[in-house]
């Protein structure tokens, strides 16, 4: 047998490893964007008690090597009693890490948001929460979209790092089958493919987005 | 004149009840003074505007006319003095404590307020940039707010625009749109901030006529603007603003022809000039 029909033949094992990668990504990235908002909306407001912890923070995340975190949060929470299975722990990381990530984005938006857009809101009679959220967010959303593709993409390859935590996701299949039958420039190519054909399926999506925005002018990024 | 408006706000607020009231005062601007960094802006202003009338703002750069304006509906807050719109004290409640948000939400939106730079929201075409506080500020039916903001939108002439994004208007065009996103709150009082000082000459037009018709039609409004020739066409009364004081406060025609101070006739002459 080629070690490619070596391959074909633990194919179940490649799928099996894919959905659970993709299972992680669509989960973490989907939290980690609703955190990413929620920072935003709580910076928003001009108390320092609650704004600079809350800078301290994502600047600290951001400045973290991601498997570290994961570590962390795997192995050292125990410590305090906190036990997280593998997977929940990789989740927990790559939402916390890539939410501050996209904290970090909508905050650089933000910062060059037009006042008087925030005026006329006020104006109209718009509180904080309703301004923010019809107004402030669907623009910035809009505005960041490149980058937020961009960080789609990093998020996607941090799921890799997870191998490290036993989660039994692509890379981890990959590994296994590289280590019982020592095939791996095989195995990787196999899951480099993997990793591509999602990022193009993305950036694909993330392009026929633009078109919506473009419309609204907001295509000068 | 403050118990009338006391037992005014006991009313229910409606449209119909605010202009059943004769010679009811729209705005009412007491003592009011606010500086920037030590710079006195404005300088114990007093000022009424009554329901119906046209009341323009006229100074130099600088003289805190858009200040003044912006106090109305609290976007700066003096630092004394106190502005009722129709009887309801604005920033202020009755404890004399800063207004909760919601409450001062509440008479802001009492207020239309159109905006040099028009400050449209890009993300939503015409229709919905109208509709948008109507339905979530006022919490009118999605049905109601979009059939009032298309008779806005014919009124100021922008009805073929609806479904357009503001990015593809023309200043004019834009400006039209906010006004109508101003009126639908249908607004006690609307506050113009230099409407037309942003737009190419050639489009000043169609918005001071749009702001024209409003005032046959007996909307009440405070508007800022360096057009002389429009203010003397649509105001009950003129206000000239001099370094944060009225100096002068007369009806266009005195103003423009018999002002009483030497400051006006100067300002008035470089005009013609």
């Amino acid at each position: 047998m080629s070690n490619w029909e070596i391959l074909w033949s633990a194919r179940d094992q490649f799928w099996s490893g894919f959905l659970s990668t993709m299972e992680i990504f669509g989960l973490s990235v989907s939290a980690a964007f609703v955190i990413g908002c929620g920072m935003l909306y709580l910076l928003e407001g001009s108390r320092p008690r609650l704004t600079v912890p809350l800078r301290v923070f994502i600047d600290g995340m951001r400045m973290l090597p991601f498997l570290i975190l994961a570590y962390l949060l795997y192995y050292g929470l125990p410590a305090f009693d906190v036990r997280l299975d593998a997977w929940w722990s990789g989740v927990g990381a790559l939402a916390v890490y890539h939410g501050c990530y996209f904290a970090e984005i909508f905050r650089g938006a933000r910062l060059t948001f037009p006042p008087g857009q925030v005026e006329a809101a006020k104006a109209h009679g718009f509180t904080k929460g309703k301004m923010f959220f019809r107004l402030i967010l669907p623009q910035i959303v809009m505005q960041t979209r490149p980058l937020l593709g961009n960080q789609l993409i990093y998020a996607l390859k941090d799921t890799a790092f997870l191998v490290i935590i036993t989660v039994r996701e692509l890379t981890a299949a990959a590994n296994s089958l590289s280590g019982t039958y020592f095939i791996p420039t095989e195995a990787f190519i196999v899951v480099i493919g993997f990793y591509w054909a999602v990022s193009v399926v993305m950036e694909i999506i993330i392009k026929q987005c633009g078109r919506f925005s473009a419309k609204r002018g907001f295509d000068h990024v | 004149m403050f118990e009338k408006n006391a037992s005014e706000k006991a009313m229910p607020e409606t449209a119909a009840s605010r202009t059943t009231a004769p010679e009811q005062i729209a705005v009412s601007i007491r003592h009011l003074s606010k500086s920037f960094d030590g710079v006195e802006v404005l300088r114990d202003v007093d000022l009424e505007v009554r329901e119906g009338d046209v009341v323009t703002i006229l100074g130099s750069s600088g003289s805190g006319k858009s200040t003044l304006l912006r106090c109305i509906n609290w976007l700066e807050q003096p630092d004394r003095g106190s502005i009722h719109i129709g009887g309801q004290r604005i920033g202020v409640n009755d404890a004399g404590r800063p207004m909760p948000v919601r409450e001062l939400a509440r008479v802001r939106a009492r207020t239309g307020m159109v905006f040099q730079s028009f400050n449209l929201w890009p993300h939503l075409n015409v229709l919905h940039n109208v509709t948008e506080a109507p339905i979530h500020v006022l919490g009118k039916s999605k049905a109601e707010a979009e059939a009032h903001a298309r008779e806005l939108l014919e009124k100021v002439g922008m009805s073929p625009k609806a479904d357009a994004y503001p990015n593809t208007l023309s200043g004019g065009q834009k400006q039209r749109v906010a006004i109508a996103r101003a009126l639908a709150m249908q607004p006690q009082v609307m506050l113009f901030d230099e409407p037309t000082s942003a737009l190419d000459p050639e489009l000043v037009g169609e918005v001071l006529s749009v702001i024209k018709d409003l005032s046959a039609e007996g909307y009440t409004m405070v508007i800022v603007t360096h057009e002389m020739a429009f203010a003397r066409a649509v105001s009950d009364q003129v206000v000239f603003l001099e370094k944060g004081l009225i100096i002068e406060k007369a009806d266009p025609e005195t103003f423009f022809t018999n002002p009483s101070t030497e400051r006006v006739r100067k300002f008035l002459e470089r005009d013609e000039s």
